[in-house]
C-alpha cells in the first residue's frame, strides 16, 4: 500500500501539473477561432450528452498545424529562439563555471555566504530586475556613461532593445540556474582524484580538463537544461530589452493570442514549442538513467 | 469524507462573511484619470475601489473574451468595445440607475452608436485623437524652421525620419492606429478592410523603419517630456500630458499636439460592465459617479482629453476646452476619420505586417 502511494504521487503530480494542461492546449489547438467566450469553438457540451461529446469530436482537426507550414514567420520564429536559447546556455556556461569552481575551491566557511550571494538576486521581483536593466542599459545609462567615462567610447552605443541587450539578459537572469547544479557537483568532487592525477604527472591544466571537467558533467548539464529550455520559450526579456527585429516565439505566441485573439493557433505554436522541447528533455533522462546505472 | 466536505463549506462561508465589504473593480487604461477622484468616489459611496490599468487594446480584449476577468468596469475603445459586444462579453446598462446619464452630449453620442446601436452597452469616457507629438525646439534644430510639424510626412517621408533618426522617434505599437494613418498618407481610404489596400502600408513604413527607435504605446509619454525622443506618433491627450510634464519639470523641453493635416482618426474610450462583473450594481455606481459634470471635467482637465458629457463642459479650464487640439474646431472635425472593426481574417492579415513592418520577417 505505502509503495503504491509512493509510485502514485509523482504520477499525479505529472497528471494535474503536466498532462491535463497540455491536454487542455491540445484541445484548443485542434479548434477553430470564433467570435464569443471563450473564443473558440467547439466546447463541450455535456448537457448534450453523447450527441454533445460526437459533435464535439467532429469539431476537432489539425488545421492549424498545418497554418503553421504556410507562413515563414513561424519556423523563423523558431530558429531564432533556439539561436538565442543556444548561444546564451553556451555564454552562461562560460560564465558560470568558474563562479561554481571559484565557490568549490573557497574555505569551508566562506561557501553558505557565497552561496547566499547567487541566491539573493531571486530576493528582488524577476520583473524589477529586468526593469532595473533597462535602466543601466538604455542610451543614457550607467554602461553608456561607464564607457564614455573610461573614454572606451565617444559616443553612447545602443545596446538597449537590441539582441545583445536580450543575451545579457537571458544569461543574467539565469546564471544561478547554472551555477547552482555544477557547484553541487564540483562540491562533492573528491580532491583526492586530483592529487593522483597530479602524482601520475598530470599538470594542473590537464588534470582540471581530465578530471575535474568531466566529473562535473552531470551538473553541467543539468545546468545547460535549466538554462536553455525557459530561454526557448522567453518571452518578458525581448519584449522589454529587445528591439522590435528581435524575434522569438514567446513574442509571436503573445501576437496570436492578443494580436489575432486566435487561440487555436497560439495553441497550435505552443504545442510545437513543447515539442521542439521534448527532444532535449528526453535526451536528459536517457543520460541521467544511463549514469545511475553505471552508479548503481 | 461528508464531515470534511462540511467543514469546508463552512469554512468558506466564513471567509464570504469577511468580505463582505462592497467592492468595484475598474481596468482602465494607464495616466487616464484624476486619482483623487478615486478617493472621492470610495468616501462618497463607501465602496472599496480596485483600480488596475492597461496600455493596449489587445490586452483588454483577451481578457474579457476569456472571460471572468472579475472586473466591475472596463474601458475598450469604439470598434474593440463592438466586436465585444457581439462577442457576448457585455451586459446592457441599466439605465435607471444612471440619473447622470442626461448629462451626456448627444453629438458624441451619435458618433459612439456607430459601434454601439443606442448605447445600451456603454457610456463615452473620453475621446481624442491620433496623431504627432513634436519636440519643437529639436525638430526645427534637425529640420530647419518649415519643419511640417503638422504633417504625417514628418514621420513617413524618409528623408525627414533619415534626419530625425538621431534624436528618437516612436511609434505607437499599435497597427489599427498606425495602418490607417499610412493609409491616409498615401490617399487610401484609412478605414479599408481590402487586404491587398492593407498591404499598401508597407510601402509606407519599409523605407522609415530603419530611422524608428521603438514601437511603444505609452513610454513615449515620459521619453517625450524628458526629450529623449523628439517625435512621437501617439494619442492626443498622453502627448498634452507630455507637454505639462515638461513644463512641470521645466527643462526647456517644448512639446506641441498636432493632428495632421492630411486627417487623423478620431477614437472613442467606452466605459462597459462585462456580463459576469461580480459587481454590477456597484458598477453602474461608478459609472454614474463618473458621468457626474464635476467629476467627468475633473478628469479631463487632469488628463488633457475630451469627454462626451456636455455638462462638464463649464467646468472645464479654458486650456482644455479652449484648445483646439482637445475639442477641435468644425474644420479639424471633418477633417476626422473613423475605422470599423476588422474581421478575423482581415485582422490576421493586419497583425502578419505589422509583425513584418517591426521585424522586417
Amino acid at each position: 500500500m505505502r509503495r503504491l502511494v509512493l509510485i502514485a504521487v509523482p504520477y499525479l503530480w505529472l497528471l494535474t501539473l503536466f498532462l491535463i494542461p497540455f491536454l487542455i492546449v491540445l484541445k484548443i489547438s485542434l479548434s477553430d477561432t470564433a467570435l464569443s467566450i471563450p473564443p473558440y469553438t467547439p466546447t463541450l457540451d455535456l448537457g448534450a450528452g453523447w450527441t454533445g461529446v460526437k459533435e464535439f469530436f467532429a469539431g476537432l482537426d489539425f488545421e492549424n498545424f498545418w497554418f503553421l507550414t504556410t507562413d515563414e514567420l513561424y519556423w523563423k520564429a523558431y530558429l531564432s529562439s533556439l539561436q538565442i536559447a543556444f548561444l546564451s546556455t553556451i555564454m552562461t556556461l562560460i560564465v558560470g563555471y568558474p563562479i561554481a569552481y571559484g565557490m568549490a575551491q573557497a574555505p569551508d566557511e566562506w561557501r553558505p555566504t557565497l552561496m547566499l550571494l547567487v541566491i539573493l538576486p531571486f530576493w528582488t521581483s524577476f520583473l524589477i530586475r529586468v526593469y532595473a536593466w533597462m535602466g543601466i542599459l538604455s542610451r543614457e545609462g550607467l554602461l553608456n556613461q561607464f564607457l564614455l567615462w573610461t573614454g572606451v567610447i565617444d559616443a553612447p552605443v545602443k545596446i538597449l532593445n537590441t539582441d545583445t541587450a536580450v543575451y545579457i539578459g537571458i544569461v543574467y537572469t539565469y546564471l544561478p540556474f547554472m551555477v547552482l547544479p555544477i557547484y553541487a557537483t564540483l562540491e562533492k568532487l573528491d580532491e583526492s582524484l586530483l592529487e593522483a592525477a597530479e602524482d601520475l604527472g598530470c599538470s594542473r591544466a590537464s588534470a582540471f580538463w581530465l578530471v575535474t571537467v568531466p566529473l562535473s558533467k552531470s551538473g553541467i548539464i543539468a545546468g545547460c537544461f535549466l538554462v536553455f529550455i525557459p530561454a526557448l520559450g522567453e518571452f518578458v526579456i525581448p519584449s522589454l530589452l529587445g528591439g522590435s527585429q528581435t524575434l522569438m516565439i514567446g513574442k509571436v505566441l503573445w501576437e496570436e493570442f492578443f494580436n489575432n485573439r486566435d487561440w487555436p493557433i497560439a495553441s497550435a505554436v505552443a504545442v510545437v514549442l513543447l515539442l521542439i522541447l521534448i527532444v532535449p528533455i528526453i535526451l536528459f533522462q536517457r543520460n541521467e538513467q544511463k549514469q545511475r546505472e553505471a552508479e548503481g | 469524507m461528508r464531515n470534511h466536505l462540511l467543514t469546508a463549506a463552512a469554512s468558506l462561508a466564513l471567509f464570504a462573511g469577511m468580505a463582505t465589504a462592497e467592492e468595484v473593480r475598474v481596468y482602465n487604461w494607464s495616466d487616464y484619470i484624476d486619482e483623487d477622484l478615486l478617493d472621492k468616489f470610495e468616501e462618497e459611496t463607501g465602496i472599496d475601489l480596485v483600480y488596475d490599468v492597461f496600455d493596449s487594446n489587445e490586452v483588454l480584449e483577451t481578457k474579457m473574451l476569456a472571460g471572468g476577468s472579475g472586473y466591475d468596469v472596463v474601458v475598450p475603445s469604439g470598434t474593440f468595445l463592438q466586436r465585444q459586444i457581439t462577442a457576448g462579453a457585455f451586459q446592457k446598462l441599466d439605465k435607471s440607475k444612471l440619473p447622470n446619464i442626461e448629462n451626456m452630449w448627444d453629438v458624441v453620442e451619435k458618433r459612439t452608436e456607430q459601434y454601439d446601436p443606442d448605447n445600451a452597452y456603454s457610456i463615452n469616457y473620453m475621446w481624442g485623437t491620433t496623431g504627432l507629438g513634436v519636440n519643437v525646439g529639436k525638430v526645427r534644430e534637425v529640420l530647419g524652421d518649415d519643419a511640417p510639424i503638422n504633417s504625417l510626412a514628418l514621420v513617413f517621408d524618409p528623408a525627414n525620419m533619415e534626419k530625425l533618426a538621431d534624436c528618437g522617434v516612436h511609434f505607437l505599437d499599435a497597427p489599427a492606429e498606425m495602418i490607417p494613418a499610412a493609409l491616409k498618407y498615401i490617399g487610401e481610404d484609412p478605414n479599408s478592410h481590402d487586404p491587398d489596400v492593407i498591404a499598401k502600408a508597407e510601402g509606407v513604413f519599409e523605407p522609415v523603419r530603419p530611422y524608428i527607435q521603438k514601437f511603444h504605446s505609452s513610454e513615449y509619454i515620459n521619453a517625450l517630456a524628458n526629450g529623449d525622443i523628439c517625435v512621437a506618433v501617439g494619442w492626443s491627450g498622453d502627448i498634452l500630458q507630455a507637454r505639462d510634464r515638461a513644463d512641470e519639470a521645466g527643462n526647456d523641453v517644448e512639446i506641441v499636439y498636432n493632428a495632421p493635416v492630411e486627417g487623423a482618426q478620431m477614437w472613442f474610450d467606452q466605459m462597459a460592465i462585462p456580463v459576469d462583473a461580480p459587481n454590477p450594481d456597484g458598477a453602474h455606481k461608478f459609472l454614474n459617479f463618473i458621468m457626474d459634470a464635476e467629476n467627468m471635467a475633473a478628469a479631463s482637465n487632469y488628463v488633457y482629453y475630451a469627454n462626451g458629457n456636455k455638462a462638464s463642459q463649464e467646468y472645464l479650464l479654458e486650456d482644455v476646452i479652449g484648445d483646439p487640439s482637445i475639442y477641435p474646431d468644425e474644420a479639424t472635425l471633418e477633417n476626422l476619420f473613423t475605422t470599423t472593426p476588422y474581421d478575423a481574417r482581415v485582422q490576421r492579415v493586419v497583425t502578419r505586417l505589422w509583425t513584418k513592418i517591426k521585424s522586417g520577417t
